[in-house]
């Protein structure tokens, strides 16, 4: 808080781009729900960045002495089916969900801010025509969706993206698009018109930094959703091609096994809740925090 | 008028208020005193944030979750209010205290009819039967002069005008006979003549009811209109309280002098007096000066003024001041402090080869409204501007006034393209302008520039102040590259802002600030011609007189030419050299701005002048009201636009006949200025002043 207060006092110097960005991000401490968030995220983040240091063995290596055998002190939570560690399994895990849930969360952030400004913006029949075309991929149900578009272009991690990315541009479409809509009316808009500026101009500068904040939080909601749909993906066997470490398909593998080894599928239950909740707190405190600010 | 024993209705001490916040609590109020008698109207006035509706929250307790009452008393008919329970407090406010609020469709529920939710009043509190309630109901909106109780009564709220609006809330207030109502600002959202007549009808319900009422606005003129005695609120603490003759006559703390001075009246221009705003801004409320509240910014502090907080004293028997040099104000009402600058306007600047800058022809700005059929069906429009001809002269000031709804700002925007003229010609320095902005050349976009009338949405509040500024300069190319920062400091300079204020973000501004900045950026390429569409209107007084004198210094400087949309009249007349006043999409008269103000009137320029609030009680005022309200632009009355509401018809004629039937024909007073009416000049000619003011306020020096 201290960093703030001062920060608004002593305006006369405009603090170092650093200081601004701590700033910022200090804003986040306020909240306890926000907190509590962000230390689950930088727990898994660093999962992720340490994995081979941190995994006690290999994520691929079998043990055919040891299969679907629960907690030992060789293997801490136990092995799958197939032997490996699932300890191991779970920490590789970390790495490609990471990966892959936010670049296709950016990807349809990207699509979307795109399509939405410029239905926004323009409205008429520009709106008319992208709108309903938007509605129409959001008409399907996501799970088919999902089904199809992997179904047509093969499973792997690009397709993984790409399906995710397809899904959910839609409806950052639309937030983006209300919110333009809302600031399109601003006098600032309009001086920038009198100005005589392009419409390009108009968009990507003066209305893309005024939706960044509740696109920010929607974003980091739906890192959460498609990590749900990898894992959905992984279940239905859909996601990454074996033998790569994936929560999703953890649990799929682990599911038939639930009557001799029912904590196998525990582990990256927990491992995907965790994380998705950890974000959506994290949201909900930046969302509570910054509408105070304003 | 009252026993000197009678025990007052309302008898406030020393309250004070805080608010809890992450910082400790925040006193919002401090030390206010005062007391309303049975029929008497106790104003409250004072700018944004000085705690004048928290005193009248506090009353009712509706303080909010952080907010509670930490001192004083606050005796309701004898009885104090303070540190009782809930529930007590309930039964002994009952229905003895009503509120009237700002906004009435806040107070209406969207989905009851009017007459039932009137009713649920009587219902509720006095369990009165339904037809009964509804009756006494119809018999309350009467009272309230509202025509055709009957109807109104089976309406929703959005089915009737904003002044009917207020008008039900009124009468839903009065319902339960309170002893005391609180009214806080109920006319600042309606427009002059529809608030004239609630005024007048708040006026006449003081006296029949035997109300107290508790009257909160910023606008001096409408406390002095409705008030029998005023306190004067600045920074949490009320700083003078007087009878409102004398408050007026007499003003003896530096802040209601500095408020006097800083508003225009309808008898003065910028070619008489100048305005002088109070230097520096209000305090934080975590941040007081030790001493008077008001030492910062005080033309007449002296060292004693810091030392300690300075009570209220009383001055003259019922004349109270918080200032240790109340008495010598008066005498020191000329000094001026040092940083002001004279800017009165001497003799108008002699223009050259004399033609107008800019030239409206016959302009027409329709929009096209979806019919309600799919197939066929009329097309519609509403004519938001329809017909209209002006002209701006170079180096001058074009005011445009009118109620809300009159196409004064759809006029602007389609002078600046932002909307698509629809018949006519808009001419600009010899260059046809007919076009939408995106169909402009540079060089014609560069000289027509505008400022914007809300100062929170004015600036883009992802950028600082220096971007903002800078961003015309680099576009139109108006000084080389590496100047670019030097000629916004300049800029920033000029609007007496500073340097510093370079890298600040907009949320970081007041609103008068920002207004500034919004100045700065649209003369920064050096237009011909700024459009200012109400840029001092969501101001406080104090911070409009500094905007005004700075737009009035540009103009003196730069030469710039100015079209200047108000509603308030007070302001144009100090402001402009022409007025063109409008009703319905149409101009009335148009003419230079000290003709408009004497007659002959057009008979809506009359009335609208009659309607204005001024702030001197001693002032003299024609009584003219306007029925009905604005009709709908949708589907304009036939022949003279003003005819349903026109109280002059009936000087033609047949009762007007003609005014339903004919366009009226313009009729020239002198060559400039023009009449649009039927009735004969001769007979507009025998019409007198409206407005008659003492030349003795104590701000006329």
């Amino acid at each position: 808080m201290s960093a703030l207060s001062g920060g608004t006092k002593t305006a006369e110097k405009r603090p170092s781009r650093l200081r601004r960005l701590w700033g910022g991000f200090s804003i986040i401490l306020e909240s306890r729900v926000g907190t509590i968030g962000l230390c689950i995220i930088v727990f898994w983040v660093l999962v992720a960045i340490f994995a081979p240091l941190l995994a006690p063995r290999d994520p691929l290596s079998q043990d055919s002495d040891a299969i679907n055998k629960g907690s030992s002190e060789q293997y801490l939570l136990g092995t799958d089916q197939l032997g490996r560690d699932i300890l191991s399994r779970l920490i590789f895990g970390t790495r490609t969900i990471l990966v892959l849930a936010p670049l296709s969360v950016l990807a349809s952030v990207t699509v979307g801010t795109i399509l939405g400004l410029t239905a926004g913006y323009f409205g008429g029949l520009v709106d008319e025509v992208v709108m309903r075309l938007l509605d129409a991929i959001m008409a399907f149900p996501t799970i088919l969706l999902y089904l199809i578009i992997i179904a047509a272009i093969g499973p792997s991690a690009v397709n993984v993206v790409i399906a995710i990315t397809f899904v959910g541009t839609p409806g950052i479409a639309r937030l983006v698009r209300s919110l333009t809509l809302d600031i399109r009316t601003r006098d600032y808009i309009r001086a920038a018109q009198t100005r005589g500026e392009h419409p390009l101009y108009i968009m990507f500068v003066e209305i893309l930094p005024n939706v960044r904040g509740p696109l920010i939080i929607d974003a980091l909601l739906r890192v959460g959703y498609a990590i749900f749909a990898i894992g959905t993906l992984g279940f239905l066997g859909l996601g990454l091609p074996p033998p790569t470490p994936d929560w999703g398909g953890m649990v799929a593998e682990a599911r038939k096994f639930i009557w001799t080894a029912p904590l196998n599928v525990l582990w990256p239950i927990l491992a995907i809740t965790s994380l998705v909740v950890g974000l959506n707190l994290f949201a909900d405190g930046l969302r509570e925090e910054t509408t105070r600010y304003q | 008028m009252r026993g000197p024993r009678e025990v007052p209705i309302l008898q406030i001490e020393q309250l004070a208020v805080a608010y809890a916040t992450r910082h400790g609590d925040v006193a919002a109020v401090r030390d206010v005193s005062f007391e309303i008698h049975r029929a008497q109207t106790f104003g409250i006035v004072g700018e944004s944030g000085c705690g004048k509706s928290t005193v009248a929250f506090g009353m009712v307790n509706f303080l909010g979750r952080n907010g509670r009452i930490t001192g004083g008393r606050i005796l309701f008919q004898g009885q104090d209010l303070v540190k009782r329970s809930e529930l007590e407090l309930r039964k002994l406010r009952g229905d003895r205290i009503a509120m009237v609020y700002q906004d009435p469709m806040q107070a209406l529920n969207p989905a009851m009819t009017l007459g039932d939710q009137m009713a649920e009043v009587l219902i509720v509190h006095r369990s009165m039967k339904r037809s009964a309630a509804m009756e006494r109901c119809k018999q309350m909106l009467e009272r309230v002069y509202m025509p055709d109780p009957a109807s109104v009564m089976r309406r929703y709220p959005h089915q009737i005008s904003g002044g009917q609006q207020q008008r039900i809330v009124i009468a839903m207030a009065l319902l339960n006979d309170p002893a005391l109502l609180i009214m806080d600002e109920p006319t600042t959202a309606l427009d002059v003549t529809v608030e004239a007549a609630v005024l007048d009808l708040i006026n006449d319900l003081q006296n029949e009811f035997d109300t107290a009422i508790m009257y909160i606005s910023h606008n001096l003129g409408v406390i002095a209109r409705v008030s029998d005695e005023i306190g004067v609120m600045y920074a949490g603490e009320m700083v003078e309280r007087a009878d409102v003759k004398d408050i007026f006559a007499r003003p003896s703390h530096p802040y209601t002098l500095g408020l006097l001075r800083c508003i225009p009246r309808l008898d003065t221009t910028k070619r008489s007096t100048t305005l002088q705003p109070i230097r520096g801004r209000v305090p934080s409320p975590t941040a007081l000066p030790p001493g008077c509240i008001f030492e910062p910014r005080c033309p007449f502090a002296r060292p004693a003024c810091s030392h300690q907080p300075i009570p209220m004293r009383e001055i003259q028997p019922g004349h109270w001041a918080r200032c240790l040099y109340a008495e010598e104000i008066l005498e020191h009402k000329d000094d001026l402090s040092d940083d002001m600058v004279n800017i009165i306007i001497g003799v108008a600047p002699k223009t050259d080869n004399g033609g107008p800058i800019l030239r409206v022809k016959e302009a027409k700005t329709y929009y096209p409204v979806a019919s309600k059929q799919i197939i066929g069906g009329q097309k519609q429009y509403v004519k938001a501007v329809d017909n209209v001809s002006m002209e701006a002269m170079p180096g001058r000031t074009l005011g445009i006034v009118g109620e809300s709804g009159c196409g004064k700002s759809t006029l602007v925007k389609t002078i600046i393209g932002l909307e698509k003229l629809s018949g006519g010609e808009i001419e600009f320095m010899g260059m046809d302008i007919s076009t939408p902005v995106s169909k402009r050349s540079e060089a014609l976009i560069k000289d027509l520039q505008m400022v914007f009338q809300n100062p929170d949405s004015t600036l883009n509040p992802s950028f600082s102040v220096g971007y903002q500024i800078a961003r015309p300069l680099r576009r139109f190319k108006t000084v080389p590259r590496n100047q670019v920062r030097d000629e916004v400091i300049r800029l920033l300079n000029m609007m007496r802002l500073g340097e510093n204020y370079y890298g600040r973000l907009p949320r970081q501004l007041s609103g008068g600030e920002k207004q500034r900045v919004a100045i700065a950026r649209a003369i920064a390429a050096q237009p011909k011609l700024v459009l200012c569409d109400e840029p001092v209107s969501a101001l406080d007084v104090s911070v409009q007189a500094a905007v005004l004198n700075l737009l009035l210094e540009i103009q003196q400087q730069l030469g710039t030419t100015m079209v200047f949309i108000a509603h308030d009249l007070s302001v144009v007349r100090f402001f402009c050299d022409h007025l063109a006043v409008m009703y319905l999409g149409q101009i009335a008269e148009i003419g230079p701005a000290e003709a408009i103000y004497l007659p002959p009137y057009h008979p809506y320029t009359e009335a609208l002048l009659s309607a204005v609030p001024i702030p001197d009680p001693s002032a003299e005022q024609k009584h003219i009201r306007l029925g009905g309200s604005v009709p709908s632009a949708l589907n304009p009355p036939t022949g003279c636009r003003f005819h349903t509401r026109c109280p002059r018809r009936a000087m033609l004629p047949d009762g007007g006949a003609i005014c339903e039937r004919e366009d009226p024909p313009a009729q020239f007073d002198t060559d400039q200025h023009r009449i649009y009416c039927h009735i004969p000049l001769e007979e507009l000619r025998k019409m007198e002043a409206v407005v008659t003011i003492e030349k003795e306020g104590p701000h006329v020096g």
